[in-house]
């Protein structure tokens, strides 16, 4: 089993940090801004993404996490899953600019689950992705508006994030 | 998970991931729209040859939130009143393409027949059998007193140093007996007090105490005080001279309440017989869960269904949840 880190500490605080500029450009501030992460490591990123962005605006930035478990298509190709806790942010999602957070994309279909799952929630005015690692093999019609670093892979490789909050290690592998 | 039959089998962590899961089902009963896409396309039919009124709209409300096609069957107007047999009933089910049978029935071990025998291929839940099981009443008067305890707090908890003191009819209640051993198998320790005609044989064999005199049980200041329900339906002798005295002895009236410590709360499964083992105000005080349990017994049940239903089909009785 050979793996091969290509992301390093140093490497993802820089991705965030520029994905943190990133979405405050595009959203023109932080007003309204909503950081919802996927389970599990999404969420830590999301809260991660949101420090930095309070820091940079000078005004909080509410962060929390979004399960998309019971809102998947393919729960039945996989043994049961359990669901995570979903914390959504006291001011809630309507009206605001929720960003996702989640730390791979590869085929969206997480991504699917999550609209569904916001939509049982609230109403945002506008939904982005950020991305920590896009690895291709997209199987629907979504794209990332705010992405880390593309890693081409093959389907049978994997993608491995590590966050410190998590694992206790800060790197990206991928392993054939 | 491919069966739910009883909590005698259902080990801990099996027991603590089906309360967890009700957690999550619980919070997505919170908001705006509460019906969610998970088993959409999958069809439970509730299997019911006794009556009942909460366990039934319970499980068909869980079901129909996970978006699972939901068919009643009531023994009462159906061809089982013509004489059909339980096989028969359940491969109709089975030709109708059901996912999961929730079963009731006056037999014990009626359920474990349906999950064992070949008949059917669906996973079964046991929604009470005779005086044997009713896994999810206990499972949900477990997650009641979790969630009364530690709040937002209770993922992952179990129930050690809990007490909690079962009174009344043990010996018919196939409530005390999911009960005494999911309460036990999760740390709490269980009180049973009954007058002796209503104790069973086989008692001492249960991980539980037996004491005759509730206010000796009610002065050690338990955690959670279950009353049982008389079960006049099945009493065909006479176990206590009148319902006057019994209600006198082992019912809970609103002296018994007031003398118990703060945060304990007073439990009853349903359907209550008001004025016999239980009082009025006892029942709709501040420390009654009747109606929390019936809440909460929603969540468990789509927790049970969402851990039978949801996942990739294992062919193995009992295999992983």
């Amino acid at each position: 089993m050979s793996a091969r880190t290509v992301l390093h500490h140093a490497d993802i605080s820089r991705a965030l940090t520029r994905i943190a500029h990133e979405i405050l450009e595009s959203n023109r501030g932080a007003e309204d801004l909503v950081l919802l992460g996927i389970p599990t490591r999404g969420v830590t990123l999301a809260r991660r993404l949101a420090l930095v962005i309070s820091e940079i605006a000078q005004t909080p930035v509410p962060s929390g996490a979004l399960d998309v478990t019971l809102f998947r298509d393919d729960l039945s190709k996989h043994p049961t899953r359990s669901p995570h806790p979903t914390e959504i942010p006291a001011g809630g999602i309507d009206g605001k600019t929720v960003v996702l957070v989640d730390d791979v994309l590869f085929s969206g279909r997480s991504i699917r689950a999550a609209l569904d799952a916001l939509q049982s929630i609230g109403r945002p005015s506008i939904v982005r992705l950020a991305i920590l690692i896009d690895r291709g093999h997209r199987e629907l019609p979504i794209r990332p508006d705010f992405i880390g670093k593309n890693i081409p892979s093959s389907r049978q490789e994997r993608v491995n994030v590590r966050l410190i909050e998590n694992d206790g290690a800060e790197e990206v592998t991928i392993e054939a | 998970m491919r069966h739910l039959l009883d909590t005698k089998n259902l080990d801990r962590a099996t027991a603590l991931r089906i309360l967890d899961v009700a957690e999550d089902m619980a919070d997505t009963q919170s908001r705006e729209v509460k019906k969610l896409p998970t088993l959409r396309g999958k069809t439970v039919v509730n299997l019911f040859f006794e009556d009942s009124t909460r366990t039934r709209i319970s499980f068909e409300a869980a079901a129909k939130r996970l978006s699972a096609d939901v068919i009643n069957f009531a023994a009462k107007g159906s061809s089982v009143s013509k004489g059909e047999s339980l096989k028969d009933t359940a491969q109709t089910l089975e030709a109708i393409g059901a996912d999961a049978v929730v079963v009731r029935h006056p037999s014990s071990g009626a359920p474990q027949t349906l999950a064992t025998s070949g008949w059917i291929s669906a996973g079964v839940v046991n929604a009470g059998d005779g005086t044997h099981e009713h896994p999810t009443q206990a499972l949900l008067d477990a997650y009641t007193i979790r969630k009364r305890r530690f709040g937002a707090d209770s993922r992952g908890r179990d129930l050690s140093g809990i007490r909690v003191v079962i009174v009344g009819d043990v010996l018919h209640s196939r409530v005390a007996r999911s009960n005494v051993w999911l309460l036990s198998t999760l740390g709490a320790e269980v009180t049973l007090v009954s007058p002796p005609t209503l104790v069973p044989q086989n008692v001492s064999l249960w991980p539980a105490k037996v004491v005759y005199d509730l206010d000796q049980a009610l002065a050690d200041g338990p955690d959670a005080v279950m009353m049982l329900r008389i079960q006049l339906e099945r009493m065909n002798a006479a176990y206590f001279p009148t319902e006057r005295e019994y209600s006198r002895r082992w019912g809970l009236d609103a002296l018994r309440v007031a003398g118990l410590p703060d945060g304990s709360i007073v439990m009853h499964p349903g359907p209550m017989n008001r004025g016999l083992e239980i009082s009025s105000e006892a029942a709709d005080s501040a420390r009654s869960t009747v109606l929390e349990q019936v809440t909460n017994g929603v969540s468990i049940r789509m927790a049970v269904l969402y851990l039978l239903l949801a996942g990739e089909r294992d062919n193995e009785r009992g295999g992983d949840l």
